[in-house]
C-alpha cells in the first residue's frame, strides 16, 4: 500500500478508529445509569452490530486479503461451514469450531494446490 | 497449612490490581484473546499496515471487531469517513456494556476520572469476566480489580498481535492462509455463540448474505448499510413476534 506513508496512517487510526469507537465508552460514563440490558434500544443496537460484523466476516471470506485469496473459494466456504457445524455439534466449544475450520481450510488448500 | 488462604482485610492498591491481573491469566478468555489478536496482527500485515500501527490500534481501539472493520475497510480502499462510520456503528454496543459495568463498580464518591480507565478497558472479554468475578468483591476494590483484569487482557492481546504480524511475514503460504482464516472463523463462531436473541440470530444470518451483496454491487458505505438494514429487519421481526404473543 503506497499511500500509507509517514504519519497519515496514525492520523486515520485516531480519526477513523479510536474516536468513533471511544465516544461510546465515554458516553457510557456520562449515561452511567438508566440504560438496561433488555431495553428496546439496546436490542436494536446489538442486532445492528451483529449484522455489521456478519457482513465483515462474509466479506473477508468472499473477498479475502493476500494469502487467503490463493485458497479456492469453495475451500474457504466449506471450511467456514465445517468450523461452524463443529462448534454447534461439539458442546458449543469455540476452540473445537476454530480448530475444525482451520484444519478443513489447510487440508483443502493443500489438496487443491497439488 | 490452613486450607483457607488468609483474607487480607484491607489489601493494598497493588494487591487489588494484581488480583485482577492474575484472574485474567487464569481465564479461558486469555487464550481466545491471543488467538483473535494473532488473526488481527496477521490481517494487518497482509493489508500493509505497520506493526506499530496495529499495536497502537490495539491500545487505543481495544475492540477486535472494530479493529478488523477498520483494517478491512481501509485495506479494501474505503475512505476514512466510510471506515469511521462503520467503526462507530460497531462501537455502539460498547455503550450498554460500559453502563452496566460502571453501575457495578462505582461508589457514590467515585471521581469520574477514576472511571476513564475501566471504561476504556471495557471490551467483550473483560466485560464478561468482570461481571462474573466482581460481585464477590467489596465495592471499594472493584475498580482496581477491573483495571488489573483489563490491562492483563490488553497485554495478552498485544502479544498475540505481535506474534500474528511476524508469523504472517514468515510462514509458508499454506499456513499463512490458515492464519488469515482465523479472524473470520473465530468471529463467526463467537458471534454465533453470543447471539441468544432471535434478533441477533436473524441479523447474523442476514448480514452474511447482505454484506457481500452490497460489497459486490459496490454500494458506497456498504458495511454501514449492512448493519443498519440487517439489524433493523431483524429487530422488526423480533417486535412482530413479541406483538403476536
Amino acid at each position: 500500500m503506497n499511500g500509507l506513508a509517514g504519519l497519515a496512517p496514525y492520523f486515520v487510526l485516531i480519526a477513523a478508529g479510536f474516536l468513533p469507537n471511544e465516544v461510546w465508552r465515554m458516553l457510557g460514563i456520562v449515561v452511567a445509569h438508566g440504560l438496561d440490558e433488555g431495553s428496546e434500544l439496546v436490542v436494536w443496537v446489538r442486532a445492528v452490530a451483529t449484522g455489521l460484523l456478519a457482513g465483515v466476516v462474509a466479506k473477508i471470506i468472499l473477498f479475502p486479503p493476500g494469502g487467503l485469496a490463493d485458497v479456492p473459494l469453495a475451500v474457504r466456504l466449506v471450511a467456514i461451514a465445517v468450523g461452524l457445524l463443529a462448534f454447534l455439534a461439539v458442546r458449543r466449544s469455540v476452540f473445537t469450531g476454530v480448530l475444525a475450520g482451520e484444519a478443513a481450510l489447510i487440508v483443502g488448500a493443500y489438496w487443491f494446490a497439488g | 497449612m490452613s486450607p483457607i488462604p488468609p483474607i487480607d482485610p484491607s489489601p493494598s492498591r497493588a494487591a487489588i490490581f494484581f488480583a485482577g491481573w492474575r484472574a485474567a491469566w487464569t481465564s479461558v478468555f486469555v487464550l481466545v484473546l491471543i488467538g483473535t489478536f494473532v488473526g488481527v496482527g496477521a490481517l494487518a500485515h497482509e493489508y500493509g499496515f505497520s506493526l506499530s500501527w496495529v499495536l497502537l490500534s490495539t491500545l487505543l481501539i481495544w475492540a477486535a471487531p472494530a479493529q478488523v472493520i477498520l483494517l478491512s475497510a481501509l485495506g479494501a480502499g474505503a475512505t476514512p469517513l466510510e471506515a469511521a462510520l462503520a467503526v462507530g456503528l460497531s462501537g455502539v454496543r460498547l455503550l450498554p456494556m460500559v453502563v452496566s459495568l460502571l453501575a457495578l463498580i462505582k461508589q457514590p464518591d467515585t471521581r469520574p476520572r477514576d472511571l476513564l480507565l475501566p471504561a476504556h478497558l471495557t471490551a467483550v472479554s473483560m466485560w464478561v469476566e468482570a461481571l462474573r468475578l466482581v460481585p464477590t468483591l467489596p465495592r471499594a476494590q472493584r475498580i482496581g480489580f477491573c483495571n488489573g483484569l483489563g490491562i492483563a487482557f490488553m497485554v495478552a492481546a498485544h502479544g498475540g498481535a505481535l506474534l500474528g504480524f511476524y508469523l504472517a511475514a514468515s510462514l509458508p503460504a499454506l499456513l499463512n492462509a490458515g492464519l488469515l482464516f482465523l479472524t473470520p472463523m473465530s468471529f463467526l463462531i463467537s458471534t454465533t455463540r453470543n447471539a441468544n436473541l432471535l434478533a441477533d440470530r436473524l441479523a447474523l444470518g442476514l448480514g452474511l448474505v447482505v454484506g457481500p451483496l452490497l460489497a459486490y454491487e459496490r454500494v458506497s458505505l456498504d458495511l454501514l448499510w449492512t448493519g443498519i438494514i440487517t439489524g433493523t429487519c431483524a429487530y422488526g421481526v423480533h417486535r412482530l413476534r413479541e406483538a403476536w404473543r
